[in-house]
């Protein structure tokens, strides 16, 4: 019996394998790929952004032809919501399995990622991470995961340079800090990061609030501040959060010669620059962005527009991390999950609008990934740190 | 520590937050003083009553203050009919019964609401959602100002009715004493069935005033019915001056600790005060002696 269904099936994987060339050469074949974002519960509107830039992504790619050392088979987004919970996540990951998706990506936030790339690791199946700054994601020894973008540690460093270079400037007005920062991996990770390195750079952090997703009213938070009175307020968590923050802070007429922010949730974003100008105007983020000389960003950021939507980091992010993905299996030239894995492992992809160079990954990490400092400014979002791509010189501190 | 005038500001600012609590808790302590349950569905009420709230302003434009004469008779409805067709019925009399039921409603809702309205956190943004009124030193939002006053006026239309009318009477008539009522010709299943009305209709105005400055999702009556079930504890179960002035004390104790404590550990001091009271003054601070 056994012996008879082994032969059984045996015969009918080589038909299988008989016939693909046949079918495959008729009619390009399509590369499942899972697109998986928090699009519902707390991060639902950030989930959502990332899903817009990652179809916008495939809606390009097979436009200029799909995969084309596939005969042009055409990428088919395999939609998953990780309802802002790393347990549904990893639960997505596992229908994506089953339903045989070449790769995923996603997730948005650092703890859904985490989740969904042990996961998807379990399966060897390839998993880009779009944004999840966490830098945990990339330090399992994971061979499947591969992120695009800078994760905290980088952000953070680079911030904090970039911070005491901008205060040097200013003849050093700024001494003291308070960290407002989430509760999880993200906000507790950058925050943790910055207490312990920031007295080095010879500033005094003078407290740390840690807040739960979603906190409906900033009002003790904002006393203890204007109470302590820091020079600079360093706010990590996500947008709903970051807005009602700096917006219960004007509210309490709390002004400090600076809010800094390492990815800031709503720091660099133009429905926070739109929505509340007055609270937005002045705000540094150290960030994700795009090279604001690259032609190709700019279009992106139209079409986005034209679509009513907001040209967040979410979108571009995702945006880029498909293309890289695209451009993985191109040379793979397959579905198979192992190809794809040693694609990305290798990969140089730098046609891209990212301010990165070409892709080098070690352990996960592209190591040429940074992030830009920019300044919210007359009701726009200018690059101000490094100077090559520089739009306008810093204003720091806000107010003498 | 902190100087004065940012301790007045976090006083204030839990007094406006207790005024909310005190309005949920009103309505608690009402269908627990006359029906002598716990009514379990107290928080999804409170949820759908903030759905109701979100989608009048979210698809009719229709301010929430505004949704007032609309969400307060619509909830008075459903809490009447609830206790009508549902929890009587399924109660046959039997407390435990009773308390299984709303806890049965109170599931219902809430998978409801997530199979329908999703997992999502909402909240809607209106003009003066970040308005705020200086007095003295502190800055108090406007919304948080309005949800005092309504509160406080609610409260006030509450021991009206209890105390000046023909049903106050009738309520306070079968709270006391059940079998009495009946033979003086009180409708008790109609006295019951007002209470559970009027609990649910003191959430509606709840909802209104709170979502300018809150949000809703299907699990956000939870946690505020820990508080009002604290409140209701505190005051004495069934007295409506405790609630009123429990909430108060309560908002003030949860703001203090969260500018002493820090967020995370702000809210220990409301459950700290219901150990308390449950063992050394198990009445409440106006509860009538067991």
């Amino acid at each position: 019996m056994t012996n008879r269904r082994h032969f059984i099936s045996q015969s009918a994987a080589i038909a299988a394998t008989l016939a693909f060339p046949l079918v495959g050469g008729a009619q390009p074949k399509s590369i499942k790929v899972g697109v998986l974002h928090p699009v519902t519960g707390a991060l639902a509107y950030s989930g959502q952004q990332c899903r817009l830039g990652a179809e916008m992504a495939i809606e390009d790619i097979n436009k200029a032809g799909g995969i084309k050392s596939m005969g042009g088979a055409k990428i088919e987004a395999m939609l998953g919501d990780a309802q802002s919970q790393p347990q549904a996540g990893s639960a997505e990951v596992e229908k994506m399995n089953e339903a045989g998706v070449a790769a995923v990506l996603g997730a948005y936030a650092s703890a859904i990622c985490l989740a969904t790339t042990q996961t998807a690791a379990k399966y060897n199946l390839p998993h880009v991470v779009d944004v999840g700054v966490a830098d945990q994601i990339v330090e399992r020894g994971l061979k499947n995961t591969f992120r695009f973008g800078p994760g905290y540690k980088k952000s953070t460093e680079v911030a904090m340079a970039n911070l005491l270079v901008l205060n040097k400037a200013a003849g050093n007005p700024a001494k003291s800090v308070m960290i407002i920062h989430e509760e999880s991996l993200f906000g507790t990770g950058t925050a943790q990061l910055l207490s312990r390195e920031l007295p080095g750079y010879g500033f005094e952090v003078k407290e740390v609030v840690k807040h739960a997703n979603p906190t409906r009213d900033f009002n003790n938070i904002v006393l203890r501040m204007k109470s302590i009175n820091p020079d600079i307020v360093i706010p990590a968590n996500y947008y709903n959060e970051y807005a009602l923050l700096v917006r219960t802070m004007q509210q309490q007429k709390v002004q400090p010669k600076a809010i800094f922010s390492v990815l800031g949730g709503a720091a660099s974003s133009y429905k926070f620059v739109k929505e509340f100008p007055d609270a937005a105007n002045g705000i540094i983020d150290c960030n994700h962005w795009f090279n604001p000389k690259d032609k190709r960003a700019q279009d992106l950021r139209k079409r986005v527009e034209a679509k009513g939507q907001f040209f967040s980091y979410e979108v571009f992010m995702t945006y880029a991390s498909m293309w890289l993905l695209a451009d993985a299996i191109e040379r793979a030239k397959s579905a198979d999950r192992a190809a794809i894995t040693d694609a990305l492992a290798s990969s140089t992809f730098s046609d891209h609008f990212m301010p990165y160079g070409p892709t080098k990954f070690v352990n996960g990490q592209n190591t040429g990934a940074q992030p830009l400092m920019t300044q919210v400014w007359k009701n726009d979002i200018k690059v101000i740190v490094p100077r090559e791509y520089r739009e306008i010189e810093p204003v720091f501190p806000l107010k003498a | 520590m902190f100087d004065p005038g940012i301790l007045f500001s976090s006083v204030l600012n839990g007094l406006t937050t207790g005024a909310v609590y005190a309005l949920i808790a009103l309505g608690l302590t009402l269908i627990y003083g006359v029906l002598h349950i716990i009514n379990f569905a107290h928080g999804a009420s409170l949820m759908l009553a903030l759905y109701a709230v979100y989608f009048l302003k979210d698809r009719l434009g229709i301010d929430p203050y505004l949704a007032l004469p609309l969400v307060v008779p619509g909830m008075f409805v459903l809490g009447y009919a609830l206790q009508r067709v549902v929890i009587n019925r399924a109660g046959h009399g039997k407390d435990e019964n009773i308390l299984l039921a709303t806890l049965g409603i109170a599931i219902v809702m809430e998978n409801l609401a997530l199979i329908f309205f999703k997992s999502d956190t909402r909240n809607i943004d209106t003009a003066y959602s970040l308005a705020t009124v200086a007095i003295g030193p502190a800055m108090i939002a406007v919304p948080k100002l309005v949800a005092f006053a309504g509160a406080l006026v609610v409260s006030g239309l509450l021991f009206w009715i209890m105390g000046r009318t023909d049903l106050g009477r009738a309520i306070r008539a079968v709270a006391k004493e059940k079998e009495g009522a009946k033979l003086m010709g009180i409708d008790v299943d109609h006295v019951y069935a007002m209470c559970f009305g009027i609990g649910l209709a003191c959430l509606g105005a709840a909802a209104c005033f709170l979502l300018p400055a809150y949000y809703v999702n299907p699990q956000v009556g939870g946690g505020f019915v820990l508080v009002a079930f604290t409140i209701v504890v505190l005051g004495g179960m069934g007295s409506f001056v405790g609630a009123l002035i429990g909430g108060f004390l309560i908002g003030i104790v949860e703001s203090l600790g969260g500018l002493y404590l820090g967020e995370s550990l702000g809210q220990i001091g409301i459950f700290v005060i219901f150990i308390a009271v449950v063992l050394f003054k198990p009445e409440g601070l106006f509860g009538a002696r067991a």
